[in-house]
């Protein structure tokens, strides 16, 4: 049977449209709007009451005009066709074919707002994931099911680093079932254009399922374009086993088109005008992630966000900050002495890097050595930053090898090359070779058995070195 | 009431989770209705004539007007009765597990409907009158051992009293009439098991005021900003500031007898890790699992938002009828905030009226009437129990800031303030507790207790030490200004000391096995030895001995490591002392006072 047509649009505004004389239409339904010209868009039901229905139109409301347009109600929500040969193809924000190849043919369908998963049968992420990435794998390391956000800024190459991320992340333990999902949301041909690239050059368009929303796609679409793409996830990481990355950049456009529709309904405002349930709305997304029990796969977060003015209080990181399992912040400063990765380690935090790493995971010493490395570079900064007011000479000679160990952080730890992949051993040596220039009853974070273990064995090395040096 | 008449309605409108559902004229103000053709779950929030605006439990996507809408005529209330230690439950007290097994998924899909306490299991019951006595609400009427740590009394239920006709000794299902009394006019049947609505404080005979720690292992805790049982206590911070790990930590080593832990718009993985981490970690009193004397309730972030609203009340609904049991229990809710928030969405949704930040104007009240359900209080029933309910809530204040409305309606009514510092959290420096601004109204109370218990010397080590922190302070902003040498030798001392507070006492680690829980005897021998090293080591410089050699003693070592002594050999801490006087002696110019420094 052929769903009934109305005719009765009674207003328009921004991207909603309201039906009149509805009946049997269902709360969140999809709709399906044929404008005068025969062109088709979708849109879904936002309220519903007795007699009239509020609809969302996806593709904006330009050119519909109120007499001659017709409306479907679908009796179903929006869902996505899932099978395993979406990898290496590329949809846009509706979930329609763009890369000229034919439409998939899938296995099922599925409501693309997801359900959420029952806390009790998750399971605990706690397989750590090598990125290759010092400051990530040493110091915020990552495991498989985290949801562990880049907080950057305009101009910083948070995209560069996705890529690098999900060109190396691979796990310690072997070469399982792996593929990236990635939703593009307002952001620029260019940039989903170096995404592209870089997949493709590597290899890794093959396991890659990409969703795209350009800047100037419409911007209602970027509501749905991250529920694609975790709708794909689900699929392949609890149906496939397939340990699933997926990319989301940039939620802050995400946010923008939320707080448009919000602003249409005219909706009482929270924070800056982004309506007051955006914690929940980014919840449905964030919480997404996660591995469950008796499932093979994972679903590993990767959300990237542009803070407005290098601003981490702003609602959006503020409140993606609260649901995440931490945050890789970039630092402008870094970038502008020519660091990259510009990670700037301190507010940087991954909440489940005390389940990933240790023995057996990643080493024995790996949590007190990270401690240190932390509180060693917290001193330094703090020394660094009373040199500049009283200069290098009111430092105490703790104090200048604390301020000389952050400069040498900085330049060969959190510094390395775009391609570099540094395993975690490469990375944990880096950590000691570095403790070595600071006193040793300073080492306070780090347990006795290490320290004779690890860095007594470089002491004495570095003392025989100097000595041969000293004798030459 | 005795209607037997079923209110039935029809959906008007949805938006969201509210529902508008027409013709329920004789409906009552937060009773649980069951929605449309799926039955999902609701509570009627507004009432307007016959149209009642419902807060759905459940997503209520593919709704249509026109579903029928039934009430149930009993407001939202929680199942008490054996069997609740140890379950796992969703905000409006669904077994998650049960649930899992129901929907055959490990998502959670709607409409399901699970009995909170399993109706199936017997209990052995050990009765504890006999026919002819008489009874009051509250009093006992038999024993159940729910686990090994927890003794669940089978309490004569509110509004009954009278003589007991019968009661049974045995094996019984919840819902077996184990006892008849009879108050003269009727015959009540009692069950173990008994409802109470949500919204509605359990009575108590009297309310105490608190006087006894609650200790929890932490040492800033204990130390500086201790909570006394039945107290309430907020923790505001920023994210990444360490709510969530402080609110585990207490919920670990807390010395409740219960523990209620509810997440409430939080992270879903976080609720697994304590999942799994309870059972595992053991009760360092009791030696048995933790738990065995933990309810768990989870509503995460990306479940329906109203029932992360009515979570908290489930919570605290748990806790009270344990309290009424004569337990010490605490309540940990991470996060308020995520309750406000749910309260504002449906409050929004409700067009009413916005008070700050788009918040209702009515969140003062709300969290006040929950903080006040803490308390230390005597129990009803002639046996003149005493229980308490403490409890702490997380606040996640937006952007860090302790201005906005949450974090400032809930410390008007709490007691205890652990302020969370992000700085200290980027120095992970953990718990990231700053001392100089958090409080603790039960500190002055308190030490009377320990100082009965330690001698008298623990409110004067605990004011030395505060002391040293706060002169730190102010130090440290004349070194930023004009550097470390333009201080005294009195004054450098005084940062020794502070820094050695710091690092070696405030500074604690969660994820050390040794480090995570400090007893109080372990914690004021910790506190005595680094006052001690303060008092010699100052009088030593004002005798002449250098600087350099005080700061750089030997035994500082051995200070630094105190944290991770065994509680088994706690007394070694004592040994320190003695090992400081040798050292500082040693450090004395030979045969006179001139400072050689």
């Amino acid at each position: 049977m052929l769903p009934k047509e109305y005719r009765t649009i009674s207003d328009l505004s921004g991207p909603l449209l309201v039906v009149q004389k509805t009946k049997a239409v269902r709360y969140d339904e999809l709709v399906e709007i044929e404008l005068a010209n025969g062109e088709n868009r979708r849109g879904r039901v936002l309220e519903i009451s007795s007699d009239q229905a509020l609809v969302q139109v996806f593709e904006g409301t330009d050119s519909i005009d109120i007499q001659n347009t017709k409306i479907r109600f679908l009796g179903k929500v929006l869902e996505l066709p899932v099978s395993r040969d979406m990898l290496g193809r590329v949809f846009n924000g509706r979930g329609a074919p763009m890369d000229g190849g034919s439409p998939v043919i899938s296995e099922k369908k599925v409501d693309i707002n997801g359900i959420p998963m029952n806390p009790y049968s998750r399971d605990f992420p706690s397989e750590f994931v090598q990125t290759g990435i010092s400051t990530i794998d040493g110091m915020n390391p990552m495991v498989r099911g985290q949801k562990l956000p880049i907080f950057s800024g305009s101009g910083l190459p948070h995209n560069r680093m996705a890529a690098q991320i999900a060109r190396q992340a691979s796990v310690i333990s072997g070469h399982e079932d792996f593929a990236v999902v990635f939703a593009a949301m307002g952001i620029t041909f260019e940039e989903a254009f170096f995404f592209m690239e870089d997949f493709r050059k590597t290899g890794a368009i093959q396991r890659t399922v990409m969703f795209v929303n350009l800047a100037d796609d419409p911007a209602i679409e970027r509501i749905t374009t991250p529920r694609l793409a975790l709708t794909a996830a689900e699929y392949l990481a609890f149906e496939q086993d397939m340990h699933v990355v997926v990319i989301l950049t940039d939620l802050t456009n995400y946010c923008e088109a939320l707080r448009e529709i919000s602003a249409a309904r005219k909706e009482v405002p929270g924070r800056r005008g982004y309506p007051g349930y955006l914690y929940t709305d980014l919840a449905t997304m964030y919480e997404r992630a996660g591995r469950l029990k008796g499932r093979k796969g994972s679903i590993t977060q990767i959300p990237i966000l542009t803070m407005p003015e290098d601003d981490k209080t702003h609602p959006i990181p503020d409140l993606t900050g609260y649901i995440t399992e931490g945050q890789i912040i970039l630092n402008r400063a870094l970038h502008r002495k020519g660091i990259y990765p510009p990670v700037d380690v301190m507010p940087s935090l991954s909440r489940l890097k005390d389940k990933g790493i240790g023995k057996e995971k990643t080493r024995e010493d790996h949590a007190d050595l990270m401690n240190q490395l932390f509180a060693a570079y917290a001193r330094g900064k703090e020394a660094k930053e009373l040199a500049v007011i009283l200069g290098e000479g009111a430092l105490t000679e703790e104090d200048k090898a604390f301020a000389k160990f952050t400069d040498e952080f900085e330049d060969s730890y959190v510094r390395q090359g775009e391609y570099e992949n540094r395993t975690i051993q490469e990375t944990l040596e880096l950590g000691w070779n570095l403790l070595t220039t600071i006193p040793v009853k300073e080492l306070k974070r780090i347990r006795d058995a290490y320290l004779e273990k690890y860095l007594m064995p470089r002491l004495t090395k570095e003392e025989t070195t100097e000595e041969a040096a000293v004798s030459e | 009431m005795a209607t037997e008449k079923v209110i039935k309605g029809y959906i008007e409108r949805i938006s969201g989770p509210l529902v508008v559902a027409k013709g329920m004229l004789g409906a009552s103000m937060y009773d649980v209705v069951r929605i449309g053709e799926l039955g999902l779950v609701g509570e009627i929030i507004e009432l307007k004539e016959d149209a009642a605006s419902i807060q759905a439990y459940e997503e209520t996507s593919g709704l249509m007007p026109g579903e029928v809408v039934i009430s149930t005529g009993a407001p939202l209330s929680v199942e008490l009765g054996p069997g609740l230690i140890e379950h796992f439950y969703d905000g409006i007290q669904r077994p998650l597990n049960l649930i899992e097994e129901e929907a055959k998924s490990p998502f959670i899909s709607r409409g399901i409907n699970v009995p909170a306490i399993d109706r199936e299991k017997k209990w052995t019951l050990e009765s504890k009158v006999k026919p002819g006595d008489k009874v009051v609400p509250g009093d006992v009427i038999g024993t159940v051992q729910e686990t090994v740590l927890v003794q669940h009394l089978i309490m004569v239920p509110f509004g009954v009293q009278g003589t007991v006709k019968e009661i049974k000794s045995g094996d019984f299902t919840v819902e077996e009439t184990i006892a008849i009394v009879d108050d003269g006019k009727n015959k009540h049947d009692i069950r173990m098991l008994q409802k109470w609505p949500v919204r509605k404080a359990r009575p108590v005979a009297r309310r105490l005021p608190p006087v006894t720690p609650l200790t929890t292992g932490q040492r800033v805790v204990d130390a500086f900003f201790p909570i006394a049982m039945g107290g309430t206590a907020c923790v505001p911070g920023p994210f990444g500031s360490g709510k969530t790990v402080i609110q585990h930590q207490l919920a670990k080593w807390a010395q409740a007898e219960i523990v209620v832990y509810v997440g409430c718009g939080e992270r879903g993985n976080e609720m697994t890790d304590v999942l799994i981490e309870f059972p595992e970690l053991e009760d360092p009193r009791s030696g048995q699992p933790l738990m065995k004397r933990t309810v768990l309730i989870a509503n995460t972030s990306n479940m329906p938002v109203a029932a992360r609203e009515a979570s908290i009340y489930t919570a605290i609904t748990m806790a009270e009828y344990y309290r009424d049991m004569g337990y010490s229990v605490a309540l940990m809710a991470d996060s308020t905030s995520r309750w406000a928030e749910a309260l504002r969405e449906m409050s929004g949704r409700l067009e009413e009226m916005p008070g700050e930040e788009g918040y209702p104007a009515y969140l003062g009240t709300r969290l006040a009437s929950f903080y006040e359900r803490a308390g230390r209080s005597i129990c009803l029933g002639s046996e003149q129990r005493e229980g308490s309910v403490s409890a702490i809530g997380a606040v996640s204040p937006p952007g860090g800031d302790l201005s906005e409305p949450v974090t400032q309606n809930t410390l008007r009514v709490t007691k205890v303030f652990w302020g969370l510092d992000a700085n200290l959290a980027y120095q992970r420096h953990f718990p990231a507790i700053n001392w100089l601004n958090s409080y603790s109204l039960y500190t002055e109370k308190l030490d009377e207790y320990w100082d009965e218990k330690f001698d008298d010397e623990w409110s004067n080590l605990r004011i030395t030490a505060m002391t040293l922190l706060e002169e730190e302070d102010k130090l440290k902003e004349i070194v930023r200004l004009v550097g470390i040498d333009a201080l005294s030798k009195d004054e450098r001392m005084v940062m020794e000391t502070a820094k050695s507070l710091r690092e070696d006492f405030l500074h604690q680690n969660a994820f050390h096995e040794i480090d995570t829980y400090a007893s109080m005897e372990k914690q004021f021998k910790m506190l005595r030895i680094i006052i001690r090293f303060h008092e010699l080591g100052m009088d030593a410089l004002n005798r002449g001995a250098s600087m350099n050699e005080v700061f750089n003693l030997t035994v500082r070592e051995k200070i630094a490591r105190m944290r991770y002594s065994d509680e088994k050999d706690i007394d070694q801490i004592d040994l320190i002392e003695d090992e400081i006087k040798s050292e500082i002696g040693s450090t004395m110019p030979v045969g006179g006072d001139i400072d050689v420094a």
